[in-house]
């Protein structure tokens, strides 16, 4: 037994931003390679990865992108803090830190197979359900029917707009349903909160769902699904406690037993009952 | 068992330091703690508890981890080297030396810590045992034995003299290099003291608290209890039981600008703070009730659960003398009805 300083994972690997795409006043998407320009690690959807700009700090973010669109990772970040205000200042060719991958992925090649899928995410909530999404995309054959529920403040805060009209909502077998909280002039879609919008649509509760957005939207959410007939059991969503290292040693996001950072962030919904209400 | 006598003490410490770091409680600025031995040094023998726990030689309170360089978009990582300083953690008690067991899990479980480990590799542990325990020992209610500490080497100091015995393969091989400064001897005393430190024990306040019910499935019920209103109502949330404490181990990682680039640190921090747990958009825990909770409930309910029942607490009685409302891990397990006394 020996220790050794390269297998210390607290410190990152150099990665180089690629691009920069703004989705919303307040979400960018990075585009990140390693140094080299090849890939940084191995990643399934639902896995995050700790993303520093030296000085300012590191924090952790849902990869947003599916291993299956190529060797990069992509993050969907929010502006709202100190790390994601710098984090959106930066340009192409920025260079930053990453190291990762943690936690544990959505059950994608297990749990989720041949299953009917259930995606609604609210806001910036999208990013994690993304990486699932395409994911299961490329993964066609493998699941049933796809429906996507997807809602925002306004028009102008859905993340990945372009991607989902021009791409999912053209693609045979999935169907997108898009929802805003207010009218907004030129939107002719669903007015409506998430929660509100889902129970009209009705689904049958032959899916499996997977949920991710603000905490308020999740617990109305969850509520409706199981009106709608759904069991805890086939609801999945992901916890965010604060984190800074990531292999369950620092001990912020332990919650219960549970560490969020390597035993989620993805949880059933069953799971989360068991742990004290402190998320 | 080897034996030395305790005026000659320094000839011991001479000849480990000659080969190793050296490192056993000293006073220094009127507090005990653990500090490096150099020719002219105090060992404060009597002491029971330093201020700071032993935890310190191995999860030192703030260590560097990577330094970063910054230049236009460019930034560089240098990783600089593990500790390599190999050392001696003399006249450490039996509660410190179960504490590292407690640390080894959490750090040393995979992925491991590097820089943990590098200590632990680097580190000889001789323990000492407790020959005077205190009122606020209670680490019998842990299955600790003060009289009998493990470590790579245990020693005894009784009847004027250091008693010496090596426990490990470790332990063993660094007895034969100094081995020369002991001389072979009667040690009935030891067996004396072991039989007065057991019965002392018996007598203190605290060592009749029962873990009954705290091991097992019962975060929501014990999570639900009343008692933890009352019992964190005081708390000034100060941190101090964590930083005392040899088995808490959260901690911080933070950058700081050198003037000649990024230092990235990390250091002891403390789950009673309001600020542990506080991210962009808030914190999950903003009352003290619940960080107060969270620490207690983490060291007897949430750590056994994943550790094969082993506490997260070593019975030391740090925080038992250092909490300035006088409130202990103690009192909650009595809060609870664990109390046979």
């Amino acid at each position: 037994m020996s220790a050794n300083i390269q297998e210390e994972k607290l410190i990152p690997i150099q990665a180089v931003i690629t691009e920069v795409r703004e989705d919303t006043p307040d979400v960018k998407t990075f585009t990140v390679v390693a140094k080299d320009g090849g890939k940084m690690f191995d990643h399934m959807p639902g896995q995050c990865a700790m993303v520093t700009m030296p000085g300012v700090g590191e924090a952790m973010f849902s990869i947003t992108s599916s291993p299956t669109q190529g060797d990069f990772k992509q993050f969907s970040i929010k502006r709202c803090g100190l790390l994601t205000e710098c984090l959106h200042q930066l340009e192409p060719g920025q260079e930053i830190g990453v190291r990762g991958p943690y936690g544990n992925p959505f059950p994608v090649d297990t749990e989720f197979k041949g299953k009917n899928l259930l995606f609604i995410a609210g806001g910036i909530g999208l990013a994690p359900l993304h990486s699932v999404i395409n994911y299961v995309r490329a993964h066609r054959e493998d699941y049933g029917t796809i429906d996507i529920l997807y809602g925002s403040r306004s028009a102008d805060d859905l993340v990945d707009y372009d991607e989902i009209v021009n791409e999912w909502q053209k693609e045979d077998g999935i169907n997108v349903y898009l929802t805003i909280d207010r009218p907004q002039e030129g939107w002719d879609g669903n007015v409506g909160f998430v929660p509100t919008y889902l129970k009209e649509l009705a689904f049958s509760a032959d899916k499996t769902a997977i949920i991710c957005g603000p905490p308020i939207m999740i617990k109305f959410v969850l509520a409706a699904l199981i009106e709608m007939g759904f069991d805890k059991t086939q609801v999945y969503t992901t916890l965010e406690l604060k984190m800074k290292c990531g292999i369950g040693k620092c001990g912020r996001c332990n919650i219960g037993t549970k560490y969020v950072c390597k035993d989620g962030p993805v949880f059933r919904c069953d799971q989360i009952d068991e742990l004290p209400n402190e998320y | 068992m080897y034996q030395i006598s305790i005026d000659n003490l320094n000839t011991l410490f001479e000849k480990i330091a000659a080969v190793r770091s050296l490192y056993m409680p000293v006073k220094k600025n009127d507090q005990v703690n653990f500090h490096k031995w150099e020719e002219g040094t105090e060992y404060c023998k009597d002491e029971l508890k330093t201020v700071k726990s032993a935890k310190d030689l191995f999860f030192p309170q703030s260590e560097n981890i990577v330094a970063f360089k910054k230049e236009g978009k460019k930034i560089s990582v240098e990783t600089g080297e593990l500790p390599s300083e190999k050392f001696v953690l003399f006249g450490v008690r039996a509660c410190d030396e179960k504490s590292f067991e407690i640390l080894d899990k959490v750090f040393l479980s995979e992925p491991a810590d590097q820089f943990y480990k590098a200590r632990r590799l680097n580190g000889l542990v001789v323990t000492t045992a407790c020959g005077a325990p205190e009122e606020s020992c209670f680490c019998t209610v842990f299955g600790i034995n003060p009289a009998e500490p493990k470590g790579d080497v245990t020693t005894w100091i009784a009847d004027g003299k250091l008693f010496w015995q090596a426990n490990s393969e470790e332990g063993k091989a660094f007895t034969e290099e100094i081995k020369d400064v002991f001389v072979d001897g009667d040690d009935s005393a030891v067996e004396a003291q072991k039989k007065q430190i057991a019965e002392i024990m018996e007598k203190l306040p605290l060592t009749g608290l029962s873990l009954e019910g705290w091991n097992g499935d019962v975060t929501m019920e014990k999570f639900n209890q009343p008692q933890w209103a009352e019992l964190s109502e005081a708390c000034l949330g100060c941190g101090t039981c964590t930083f005392v404490c040899p088995t808490c181990q959260c901690y911080d990682v933070r950058d700081y600008d050198t003037g000649h680039g990024i230092q990235r640190f990390r250091c002891w921090d403390s789950c009673m703070y309001s600020d542990f747990t506080m991210m962009a958009h808030g914190t999950n825990r903003p009352t003290q009730l619940q960080r107060f909770r969270q620490r207690f409930m983490h060291k007897l309910v949430y750590f056994p659960a994943n550790n094969d029942g082993e506490y997260s607490c070593v019975g030391c009685g740090r925080c038992v003398s250092k909490c300035p409302i006088s409130m202990n891990i103690a009192k909650v397990i009595k809060a609870f009805g664990g109390d046979k006394k």
